[in-house]
């Protein structure tokens, strides 16, 4: 890649425009240098999209929520864009139990130690947590 | 030792960054490029059993925390490293390493650093920064990515260090102790390109190196047989973030390796060196072209075969040069 020819192609999404990477080209000698670079489309796109999926799945989950057919842990995992695998060892739970408390009637009926757990990882309050989707 | 004020220089890389500021700091005139192919830090694979965040795994570099390793190694650098039960020993062991006005490294979770836009932060445990000072009750942050130096509340920083997932930072920190009087940059480079070119040409397994490649090629092949058009769009834009998107310099390394090549050409007045890197660097747009027209097919979601097999030859082509660049650098006589 030439110098002249580093990409400035802006990340307009989630504050990606703050951030101006170091690329590495070459001057007309064939010299080595650092530029920094606002972006490339293609880059940017494969970005866009991926953050596109994370927000599209949250927002199934979201209904899924106000439906009752899930609690607002399975939300606020997601939302924190964990798996159950990683939640599960920020709550010290296994991944059973944290897929069980994705159970509205389960979710109910844990106790406030935990529900603060939850809330203390998602970095919420107890309320947020249990009031989400209501 | 130095008791210079600690200076920052933005780098592509952060591993190869980090460890290229603390040595400049420790005295050595030492480029990202030369710790990065000292360290050697190309590398190529590809897991498609490994789902990361459920696509698979794809990387353009080594593991995390052997550029670091293998660079102060090879060049003789006393270096102390430790890892942490709690937080509160972390940021104490901290403190006492900045008290004698040594800048420290160490090992973090993106997603858990503030001063990163949305857009970069995710769990990814192995992102290294330096900590040169204490402020007002706030961390000052030399995070090589940056144009410039920022700051973090210790909360925010012990968050980070001590996040959970694969592999876990534990506090892991590092700073150098001791720099001889002389060092061989010479034997350091020349165990950094053996090294490079044996993990690219040696791996008798089909996910590693430049065996890799190849596997990637056949599997984008066969997306459009095997997957939703949604699902094979992501699969290819994971390709694309891992080669440009996380702190790689362009072309997933690659044109940071040329630039290495170039330097250590350079340095040992060698010409075979500077014509490998003028390959490698036009290796590199094949890889930059490759990820051009994977975006443009991922943008319409058109799922015709043609243009599936068509990114699967240009990535082929990547694979077939490079077998023969490192082939023939392996054989060099030094």
């Amino acid at each position: 890649m030439k110098a002249n020819e580093v990409p400035q192609d802006k990340r307009d999404f989630k504050e990606g425009d703050k951030i101006h990477k170091l690329m590495y080209a070459v001057d007309n000698d064939g010299k080595y240098t650092g530029i920094t670079s606002a972006g490339w489309e293609a880059e940017n796109i494969a970005t866009k999209q991926a953050w596109d999926a994370v927000d599209e799945e949250l927002a199934e989950t979201a209904e899924k929520v106000k439906h009752g057919e899930l609690s607002p842990i399975a939300y606020y995992m997601q939302k924190n864009l964990m798996e159950v695998s990683l939640l599960a060892k920020y709550v010290g739970k296994w991944q059973w139990q944290v897929k069980r408390h994705f159970k509205p009637s389960v979710f109910n009926s844990l106790g406030p130690a935990l529900l603060a757990k939850y809330a203390d990882v998602f970095n919420i309050s107890v309320d947020e947590l249990k009031n989400f989707g209501k | 030792m130095s008791t210079l004020p600690y200076k920052h220089y933005q780098h592509a890389h952060c591993e190869s960054g980090v460890t290229a500021n603390l040595l400049r700091h420790a005295g050595i005139n030492i480029s990202e490029p030369m710790a990065f192919g000292i360290g050697a830090g190309l590398f190529f694979a590809h897991l498609p059993f490994v789902k990361v965040s459920g696509t698979p795994g794809t990387t353009f570099r080594t593991w995390p925390g052997a550029i670091f390793k293998r660079t102060t190694q090879r060049l003789g650098i006393d270096m102390h490293t430790q890892r942490f039960r709690t937080p509160q020993r972390a940021n104490q062991a901290l403190d006492e390493v900045l008290a004698t006005g040594k800048p420290a490294g160490m090992l973090s979770s993106v997603y858990y650093l503030p001063y990163l836009p949305e857009a970069f932060r995710f769990h990814f445990n192995a992102h290294n920064l330096v900590v040169y000072g204490k402020e007002n009750g706030q961390y000052l942050v030399s995070d090589p990515i940056l144009e410039d130096v920022t700051k973090i509340l210790p909360e925010d920083l012990a968050k980070a260090r001590f996040a959970k997932g694969t592999p876990e930072p534990k506090g892991f920190m590092y700073y150098v102790k001791n720099v001889p009087q002389q060092v061989d940059f010479t034997k350091a480079v020349q165990a950094g390109i053996k090294q490079t070119c044996f993990f690219m040409l040696s791996p008798p397994l089909p996910w590693f190196g430049n065996k890799a490649i190849f596997l990637l090629a056949k599997q984008i092949k066969k997306y459009p047989q095997k997957l939703p058009p949604r699902k094979a769009s992501l699969y290819l834009g994971n390709v694309i973030r891992m080669q440009e998107e996380i702190g790689t310099g362009g072309a997933g390394f690659r044109f940071l390796y040329a630039a290495f090549l170039q330097e250590a050409g350079e340095m040992m007045q060698r010409d075979d060196l500077q014509q490998f890197s003028a390959e490698l660097t036009k290796i590199g747009d094949d890889w930059r072209n490759f990820a051009y027209h994977a975006a443009r097919l991922m943008k319409d979601r058109k799922s015709d075969l043609v243009s599936y097999d068509e990114l699967s030859d240009l990535l082929r082509v990547c694979g077939e040069k490079e077998r023969d660049l490192f082939g023939r650098m392996q054989k060099i006589k030094w």
